[in-house]
């Protein structure tokens, strides 16, 4: 067990690192099952830009926690409770249109919070983010074109698109919490107020959901808790399956 | 020749393990080379996409290509700001990446948006070409094909 850093930067790195991580993952169990090569390498691809990512991040957070940790220790040997992703990114990847849709939702948020954290006070946060943002725009438009073709598809792809997007619509409500974390954050210029980005989020969702036909949920059920480490079933699952390898020959290289 | 050309020839002439054709000085992704007054070389480079796995070769090939120059004491150092942008290749590497068969990255910062030039196929040199999928074997390639001569080719999608 690793003690989740004490500084409020540190922890908001850590943070979105584990976004970017979890989620590289879940697309990387995509690697030789999609529905066609060209979404094989898509999906690969998307899932290497938010490893580089995570990678610059968990470096980042090693200088700010003061611990030096490698990258490899934060990715492989910190057990479910001290992930501090949010529960959408972990979310399994069900068929197609599951995926499709996380994507949708969380590379929207992501667009808008890179661009503003490209102005970041951290020097490094904001050189990640500088780079992300030209590489999110790619996948957004790649979850947005996917959804268009789903949703206003036939009945068959906008039945399970609208049911992926009713199952996922909960876990976005955590995007936008603020928390003393987040607080401090803001307060220091490191990062933008979470709650402020929900304007511009829901205008660009609304967009694409309008043009792709689909219903706007209207559930109010928004779990929440992957900040603080508390996880949905599945990602134990998930960790337990990425870690085996590294946690059975520890410090193994080839 | 100075000691300071000296050692930005030897990093500069590394390849890119993907598209050897193309050394780092024609990417753009060779940022700066210092040499101070105790013969320490600082070298650094850029990644041209956040995750892209061919960095950590040349990060590598940089050290030993400089130390091969004479210089045995050198740090490669990777630089995320400013982000790269394929506005930084090289004419000479963009020719060499058409001659490889990749079409090149067309300019990025004009001011006349309205007029995107057409992506040629590096073939036959038509400007009839679509997309077939805007990612490819790498994080910068995207895949296109000539409607005029039918070859599928790579393209180094701007960036």
């Amino acid at each position: 067990m690793i003690a989740v850093a004490a500084d409020p930067t540190a922890v908001y790195a850590l943070r979105l690192a584990d976004d970017c991580f979890v989620l590289s993952h879940r697309l990387a169990q995509w690697s030789s099952r999609a529905p066609a090569l060209e979404e094989d390498v898509a999906l690969t691809n998307i899932a290497l830009d938010l490893l580089g990512q995570a990678r610059a991040l968990y470096a980042r957070t090693a200088e700010l926690d003061g611990t030096g940790r490698s990258e490899d220790l934060y990715a492989f040997l910190r057990d479910e409770r001290d992930f501090v992703n949010c529960l959408l990114v972990e979310q399994e990847n069900g068929d197609f249109a599951v995926t499709v849709i996380r994507q949708l939702l969380f590379s929207t948020f992501q667009l808008q919070a890179w661009a503003a954290l490209s102005q970041s006070t951290d020097a490094s946060i904001a050189a990640v983010a500088g780079k992300a943002v030209k590489e999110v725009t790619y996948h957004l438009d790649h979850a947005t074109q996917w959804t268009l073709r789903l949703g206003d598809g036939t009945m068959e792809s906008h039945t399970r698109t609208q049911a992926a997007l009713d199952q996922l619509w909960p876990y976005t409500a955590e995007l936008f919490e603020s928390d003393a974390v987040a607080r401090e954050v803001v307060a220091r210029g490191v990062a933008p107020d979470p709650e402020r980005l929900r304007t511009a989020w829901d205008a660009s969702i609304e967009l694409v959901l309008r043009e792709a036909t689909l219903d706007h949920p209207s559930t109010s059920w928004a779990p929440t808790g992957g900040r603080r480490g508390l996880h949905t079933e599945c990602f134990g699952y998930m960790l337990a399956e990425m870690q085996h390898l590294h946690r059975a020959h520890p410090g193994a290289q080839w | 020749m100075t000691a300071l050309d000296r050692a930005r020839r030897a990093a500069g002439e590394v390849a890119d393990p993907e598209i050897p054709v193309l050394t780092i000085a024609d990417l753009g992704i060779l940022r700066d080379v210092r040499v101070d007054a105790s013969g320490h070389v600082d070298v650094d480079i850029t990644p041209t996409y956040s995750g892209c796995p061919a960095l950590d070769m040349i990060r590598a090939d940089v050290a030993s290509s400089v130390r091969a120059a004479g210089y045995a004491d050198v740090t490669v150092n990777v630089v995320l700001s400013p982000a790269w942008t394929t506005d930084w290749m090289s004419e000479t590497g963009r020719r060499k990446l058409r001659e490889y068969g990749i079409a090149p990255p067309r300019p990025r910062e004009s001011g006349m948006q309205l007029l995107q030039i057409a992506v040629a196929c590096p073939v036959c040199g038509s400007a009839h070409t679509s997309e077939v999928a805007h990612f490819a074997s790498t994080q910068c390639q995207a895949l296109r094909r000539c409607t005029d001569c039918a070859e599928p080719f790579p393209h180094f999608k701007e960036h």
